[in-house]
């Protein structure tokens, strides 16, 4: 990174500092919390959106649609999350290369399954083994993220289930009396009123989404935790910058981030609270009503 | 989102005519240093990395580094995730059950016990060693209490802070650790042989590869490259080959 940092062993402490944070294993740590917070960033919309799907699925008036919503509610909440996270990007990605397989392959007549081995031809092999690195760290980060996006949708749904039963059945039977049909009850009257009994267990959901994600590390990619046990642990003189074991203060370092980002996420969820309770016929709502009369 | 997947795998088909090159990628762990350990850059680097580069290219091979938790190393190598395992893997009957090797790049190597003081109790204290690995099965063996960690350099911290009595590791990872604690750390007891020699990991169906590595391995032997590798990392004191 600097000039001054080809032979380290010599340096004054400021300097040896200067150049170990910047290392490239460093910028590499660096580089990780922005992947976590981009994990963040695309699995909350994910699992709303499944929890969405699920919520409306749950309480469909089709028999099969609501039992689907319903089971998919059930299975996710019953399962320990790590045994999904551990399943799902498996069995999404051996599900990929036996179906490439059967695709591409349709003459290979050894079985795909060999005592422990699964084994696909090459040219069913999802991504395929000449991909670039980059494909390949891609394609992991989309399987964790799917998998995030089934198990905290599932939660959602069911939070999203419940606020829409809490929406005062008079508002929606009065809507039906003004003579709109299911569908514009649903979108005019249900749906922006559910937010706000909604919001308490969402934004429960969203903190537990933050603390989730050293699951990543689970999932085999090298996030903020990874990072903080690689680079905290003791080095010998092989490294160019050998050091005692640091890993305490590279979990703090850890600690404070998430603590950041949980303090920042209560502050919005409270805007967002006080925004939503606006002329709500609930508590919060009636308080600014007063306040503003 | 279930979509996500099939447009990635969609686009890597797309971007990869056809198999022009086989890459075979090859696992490593990336946190035993002097046999494998990511460098200041990031970059895979040690004895094995070294050794790895040198096979490929004596083979006419194209290959490519994946780092991999230790854990799930040989669980990755049979789902197909990458090709080899060069991991600083012990050559064992128990993993032969499950995988196969390729002949041993490293003579048969010596374990050593590493404490603080110099009457550790080695026998029926408490000993730390990396999960699933010889060493493990062998402290499962003696009298002492097994206290297992997933990084090579947790067992070192292990013993630093008193949680353990003694490490027991493949003398080449911790001989540097040893010289550089100044004293702090002395080897304990006799050295202990285990397993046939480090050999490279391969799914038991992949035949032709292993075929193929041990001719570069035979060829890397003979020609005394894999003798200067072995001091270069581990020192003028280590095994070699005769």
């Amino acid at each position: 990174m600097f000039s001054f940092c080809t032979d380290p062993a010599t340096l004054p402490d400021w300097q040896w500092f200067a150049c170990y944070l910047t290392s490239g294993t460093h910028l590499a740590f660096y580089w990780s919390f922005g992947v976590v917070l981009l994990l963040i960033a695309l699995a909350a919309p994910s699992a709303l959106l499944f929890g969405f799907g699920g919520a409306l699925a749950a309480r469909s008036h089709v028999a099969p649609v609501r039992v689907l919503g319903k089971t998919y509610i059930a299975m996710v909440r019953g399962v320990p999350d790590i045994i999904f996270f551990l399943f799902v990007p498996i069995a999404i990605d051996q599900g990929l290369e036996y179906l490439m397989h059967h695709i591409r392959c349709p003459d290979w007549t050894q079985p795909v399954r060999r005592g422990a081995e699964f084994a696909v031809c090459a040219q069913a092999k999802v991504p395929l083994s000449n991909a670039p690195a980059w494909v390949h760290d891609i394609y992991s980060f989309g399987l964790a993220l799917v998998a995030f996006a089934l198990v905290f949708g599932a939660f959602a749904a069911n939070t999203l289930y419940g606020a829409m039963r809490t929406v005062p059945r008079a508002q929606l039977e009065t809507a039906e009396a003004y003579g709109m049909s299911r569908r514009q009850v649903v979108r005019r009257i249900l749906l922006p009123q559910m937010w706000i009994y909604a919001l308490p267990g969402l934004s429960n959901l969203w903190m537990i989404l933050i603390k989730a994600t050293p699951l990543l590390f689970l999932l085999g990619i090298r996030d903020i935790v990874y990072w903080a046990r690689e680079l905290g642990g003791s080095k010998t003189s092989i490294y160019a910058y050998p050091h005692g074991d640091w890993r305490l203060w590279y979990f703090l370092a850890v600690l404070v981030f998430y603590l950041l980002l949980t303090w920042v996420s209560e502050r919005v969820f409270e805007r967002l609270m006080r925004r939503l309770s606006r002329g709500q016929a609930t508590a919060a709502g009636e308080r600014l009503r007063r306040a503003a009369a | 989102m279930m979509k996500l997947p099939l447009a990635l795998a969609a686009l890597t088909l797309a971007a990869a005519p056809a198999l022009a090159q086989n890459v075979v990628r090859l696992g490593s762990e990336g946190a035993y240093p002097p046999y494998n350990f990511i460098n200041d850059a990031n970059q895979l680097d040690g004895f094995e990395r070294e050794l790895g580069d040198a096979l490929c290219e004596r083979a006419q091979l194209t290959c490519e580094w994946v780092i991999t938790d230790w854990d799930s190393i040989i669980p990755n190598l049979t789902a197909g995730n990458f090709d080899a395992i060069l991991a600083g893997m012990n050559i064992t009957d128990e993993r032969r059950q499950v995988i196969s090797f390729s002949d041993a790049y490293t003579p048969p190597a010596a374990s050593s016990y590493a404490a603080l003081e110099e009457d550790a109790d080695i026998e029926n204290g408490v000993v730390a060693v990396q999960v699933s690995t010889v060493q493990a099965s062998y402290v499962a063996q003696t009298g002492a209490t097994l206290l297992e960690f997933a990084t090579p350099d947790e067992t070192v911290a292990a013993v630093r802070n008193g949680e353990a009595d003694a490490v027991f590791a493949d003398r080449d990872f911790l001989v540097p650790i040893v010289e550089e604690s100044g004293g702090e750390f002395v080897f304990v007891g006799e050295d202990v042989q285990l397993g046939e020699g480090i050999g490279i990991g391969l799914r038991q169906s992949d035949e032709e590869l292993r075929e193929t590595f041990n001719t570069a391995i035979a060829s890397m032997k003979e020609d005394g490259t894999l003798n200067e590798m072995i001091i270069k990392w581990f020192g003028p004191n280590a095994l070699t080959f005769d």
